[in-house]
């Protein structure tokens, strides 16, 4: 298989591909930090956070993430397969 | 009524049911026509046997006692899931391209094809994984229990240790029968796919039914609901921070590595899109799957009895509210995340155990014989079969032993941190490529060490593995070596202590030992491959061949793959080399890709191991670690373009040389011919003259002497008639000139012809058939081909040099060919002379045997017009001709 030296700029549509994959790559992050805030919450004592209000919070974030990575795979198509290979930064 | 026997009676339905469509779906995807079992939703309900009965039961049970903790679980593999990006995609592709078969596969074959990290990667996950079937059976037992409550009649049915020995039992039938089907560990097991994608179904639509219940009938709608659930016990948000963090880091990690997982994410993908679906899909599922935990909890805490079992909610909320509907419905999705996870968990353990343990052991037994025949197939799936009920048995015996006293959740707990230690070893086989063999040891046993001694042990109990003295005081008293407070950290959960020592100190180990130890040159090569998986898709040279025999080659690839599989095999790659026949060259290319195709019948080391047998010791050169090495793009571009190049010349020259060879061998014919031809001409010429010669001349001959002259010379006469019909015969087939009696007949009359017109059977030469009783009729020039049939037989009547001569006849029809195999027991054709039997006046041996040599080249001919072909086919233990030709002859054809 012959490959290419990548080029330096992209054009337009790959670079929108670059940066959709970077997103893709970035979602467990976002999901850690979001599903991480838990932690700060105070704990038993004053100023507790309520049950009901904990889980409105961590299903909101879990629809979220589901939601915004269906729209992202669904850039993420076979011309990402084959145009946009990983080593290819 | 007995609630009881409804509840067997409606068990045993659901699992006929299963039965039926995993036969329906084995069937479909035999005929080749069921894409609707390659959809990316089969595979996104596949994944759901990560919600075994543990789930379904055991969050209801974590969120009474615990609160919200229970997500931990399902959020650690939803971020997987949205990682699939860059982590699961390349595993999914690394898995598919080396032909991996499972979690012990993948680090021994990254890690230099190694056999010792096999076995010790399978020893941990057998030892991880048995509490987690003694788990599932629990759960089914508990709920039967839960039933029989009920209904006092049936009180002896219960016996939960009977229960669970038939479910033991038919779940080994249920997994023998339908997980294997197939040798090739790759290949999909679509029966058992079907069937835990309709149990994922059955358990989501039960627990978002007894949600549905529990919220809009028992709790009176959603804002009820959540005002309850807010005065309750678990009102407040109370999780342990550690707990939150690691729990989520651990379920992650084990959602990787537990080898079930690692089965239906990597070994049954189908296809790599179906990632992208699952990325979101199953994230949805598990969503899903966790809303009414809360509220079931709340409701259950509410309404049942002080002192009932939280674990059993799921089922016992609605037995008590008088729903035995609903209870039953309950009772199925449970039984289905038990059953689905102990069939897959089975499967995939007992691939391990027969490729690693038990295939090795039987290839040392019969060192040096990789070559001798006989079926390895057979041994392969009986060791497979074995292992699934060993398994199983442990299983049980676990549970039996264990009084299946503790609550689920700790036991789940226990087998996560378990199989999590493959986790720095299988990041490392992906991402790093300076990770090494030594690492990885390292690294697998500090944390199956820290695990087995500050979790698994002590979790039977004070006095069981380890004394109650130990545990409060540590190990000869040293107070910092204490199993749950390791280095004198005291008070952390036990769960948290461990995941935390155990997950970093491997971690640790695992990167000193591969930074301060060299790799071995395999590990090299196979670092690359797996690392740069998107950007090398060259193969590693991995062998240099030429000094091995393909034809030992063969005989062991028919062995393990089955005849015909690797018939094809070794066919399609001789094509590849422009080469003719069955045999192509041992290049590295082809045995490289040959030890792939066995890898994914026996795993990778045991596939190294036997090409090495009849290789030799397979040998890395340093330019071939060079061309793996090189980094910049540059050298890159240049060497891949010379590669094709250089590619495309060795083919050209292989066609060259094979061609040369041919022409050589042709002249030398041509001349061979013409004095072949004269002499042949000549010498019955001779005897006739001289015979007529004497008979004009001399003046008294008796009568018997004149007799036998005249016979002489009659008989001669018939020689050269024979001799010139041929030729003749020949030469029409040659121009094309002649013309076919295309007739129809049955395969079986058209043998017993031949055999009856060498007089074979009555000659001593034994005949054996095969597939030739079948009834095949075929539609083709019957008297030609018959002519073909009584040369070949002839031939094994002449020139078969066995003690007592066997000739084997098989047939067999495959896509619309008729395949006829003609093979004797004598000692075949040797490899060099192969090539040129089929060539005019070509005699193999020095053996007298009459004919003039033009028998095969008239074969050839003849099915050629006949729109077929005749081969020799090598690697049989004799020789052996292969007929082949299309059952009904286009007339097109002529």
């Amino acid at each position: 298989m012959s490959r290419k030296r990548s080029p330096l700029f992209l054009e337009r549509r790959s670079y929108r591909l670059r940066r959709v994959m970077d997103a893709a790559k970035l979602m467990p992050f976002l999901g850690a930090a979001l599903w991480g805030v838990p932690v700060l919450w105070p704990g038993p004592g004053e100023n507790v956070v309520s049950t009901s209000r904990a889980i409105f919070y961590l299903f909101l974030v879990w629809a979220v993430l589901i939601a915004v990575t269906m729209v992202l795979t669904f850039w993420l198509d076979d011309s990402a397969e084959n145009g946009g290979n990983d080593g290819l930064e | 009524m007995g609630a009881l026997n409804v509840l067997v009676a409606v068990c045993l339905t659901y699992v006929a049911l299963l039965f039926v469509i995993a036969f329906m779906a084995e069937r479909a995807a035999l005929r080749g026509n069921a894409t609707w079992l390659r959809s990316p939703l089969v595979y996104t309900l596949s994944l759901s046997i990560y919600c075994t009965a543990w789930t379904f039961y055991g969050a209801v049970g974590n969120a009474a006692r615990s609160g919200l903790e229970f997500l931990t679980i399902y959020i650690g593999p939803t971020l997987v899931m949205l990682g699939w990006w860059w982590g699961l995609r390349k595993l999914v592709r690394v898995g598919r391209t080396q032909r991996i078969t499972s979690v012990a596969d993948l680090i021994s074959s990254r890690y230099g094809k190694s056999p010792l990290l096999a076995v010790f990667v399978t020893l941990i996950a057998v030892i991880g994984t048995t509490p987690y079937i003694a788990l599932q059976l629990q759960s089914v037992t508990l709920s039967f229990a839960s039933f029989a409550r009920l209904d006092p009649q049936a009180v002896q049915l219960a016996d939960s240790d009977a229960t669970a020995l038939w479910v033991a039992a038919g779940l080994a039938v249920f997994t023998v029968l339908f997980g294997t089907r197939n040798l090739d560990a790759n290949e999909r097991h679509h029966g058992v796919v079907m069937a835990i994608a309709l149990e994922a179904v059955v358990k989501l639509f039960a627990l978002v039914a007894v949600g549905v219940f529990v919220v809009w009938e028992l709790g009176g709608g959603v804002s009820e609901t959540l005002a309850r659930i807010d005065a309750s016990e678990i009102g407040t948000w109370q999780v342990d921070n550690g707990r939150w963090t690691a729990l989520i880091l651990l379920s992650a990690a084990a959602f990787l590595t537990l080898p079930r997982m690692f089965q239906v994410l990597v070994v049954e993908n189908e296809n790599e899109r179906h990632l992208r679906t699952a990325s979101w899909a199953f994230p949805t599922y598990l969503m899903i799957m966790s809303l009414f935990v809360v509220p079931i909890a709340v409701l259950g805490l509410d309404l049942m009895p002080e002192g009932s079992n939280p674990d059993q909610f799921v089922l016992t909320l609605p037995l008590s509210q008088g729903r035995e509907g609903l209870a039953m419905l309950s009772f199925l999705g449970g039984f289905s995340s038990a059953t689905s996870m102990v069939i897959v968990a089975a499967i995939a353990l007992s691939t391990m155990v027969s490729n690693h343990i038990v295939m090795p052991i039987w290839l040392r037994f019969t060192r040096g014989s990789a070559v001798m025949s006989g079926d390895v197939r057979n041994v392969v799936l009986l060791a497979r079969r074995l292992s699934i009920g060993g398994v199983l048995a442990l299983g049980y015996l676990y549970y039996r032993f264990s009084g299946g006293g503790a609550a689920l959740a700790s036991i789940g707990l226990i087998s996560f941190s378990g199989v999590a230690q493959f986790l720095p070893a299988l990041m490392g086989a992906i991402f790093w490529r300076g990770s090494n063999h030594n690492g990885a040891l390292a690294g697998l046993l500090v944390g199956f060490l820290i695990w087995a001694y500050s979790l698994l042990l002590p979790s039977f109990g004070p006095g069981v593995f380890l004394s109650a003295d130990l545990l409060s005081q540590g190990p000869w008293g040293i107070g910092w070596l204490k199993p749950q407070a390791l280095f004198g950290i005291e008070g952390i959960d036990p769960v948290v202590h461990t995941v935390l020592w155990s997950l970093s100190l491997n971690t640790g180990a695992f990167i000193l030992f591969s930074i301060l130890s060299f790799p071995q040159p395999m590990e090299r090569l196979q670092g690359a491959q797996f690392v740069n998986v998107f950007r090398h898709t060259g193969k590693p040279q991995g062998w240099s061949g030429g000094a091995a025999q393909a034809e030992d080659l063969m005989v062991m690839a028919q062995r393990i793959l089955g005849p015909d599989e690797a018939q094809a095999l070794f066919q399609r790659a001789a094509a590849a080399q422009g080469l003719v026949g069955y045999l192509p060259e041992p290049t590295p290319d082809f045995l490289q890709s040959l030890e792939r195709e066995l890898a994914g019948s026996v795993g990778a080391a045991t596939a190294h191991a036997m090409v090495s047998q009849i290789m030799g010791r397979a040998t890395v050169s340093v330019e071939d670690l060079l061309a793996v090495a090189d980094e910049t793009a540059q050298m890159m571009e240049y060497s891949s373009q010379l590669e094709v190049k250089s590619a495309e010349l060795t083919r050209t020259a292989r066609q060259l040389r094979a061609a040369n060879e041919k022409l050589t061998q042709i002249s030398l014919q041509k001349d061979a011919f013409l004095s072949q031809i004269s002499h042949e001409l000549r010498t019955p010429m001779t005897s006739i003259r001289s015979f007529s010669e004497i008979l004009r001349d001399a003046d008294e001959l008796d009568q018997d002497l004149l007799e036998k002259y005249a016979d002489i010379i009659h008989q001669e006469a018939i020689r050269l008639t024979r001799l010139l019909d041929d030729l003749l015969d020949l030469s029409v087939l040659e121009n094309g000139q002649v013309n076919l009696n295309i007739r129809e007949g049955s395969l079986q009359d058209l043998i017993d012809h031949a055999l009856a017109s060498t007089g074979a059977e009555d000659s001593g030469l034994r005949i054996r058939r095969s597939g030739v009783a079948a009834e095949i009729t075929l539609e083709t020039d019957l008297d030609r081909l018959s002519q073909v049939f009584i040369n070949l037989i002839a031939n094994a009547q002449k020139y078969c040099d066995a003690e007592r001569p066997e000739l084997t006849i098989r047939a067999a029809e495959r896509d619309n060919y008729l395949i006829v195999d003609f093979v004797d027991n004598g000692s075949g054709i040797p490899t060099d002379a192969q090539d040129m039997v089929f060539e005019k006046f070509a005699r193999v041996s020095d053996r007298q045997a009459g004919g003039a040599g033009l028998g095969l080249a008239i074969c050839r001919e003849i099915m050629a017009r006949l729109g077929g072909a005749i081969a020799y086919l090598p690697g049989q233990g004799g020789a052996a001709f292969r007929v082949s030709l299309p059952v009904k002859l286009k007339m097109a054809a002529q």
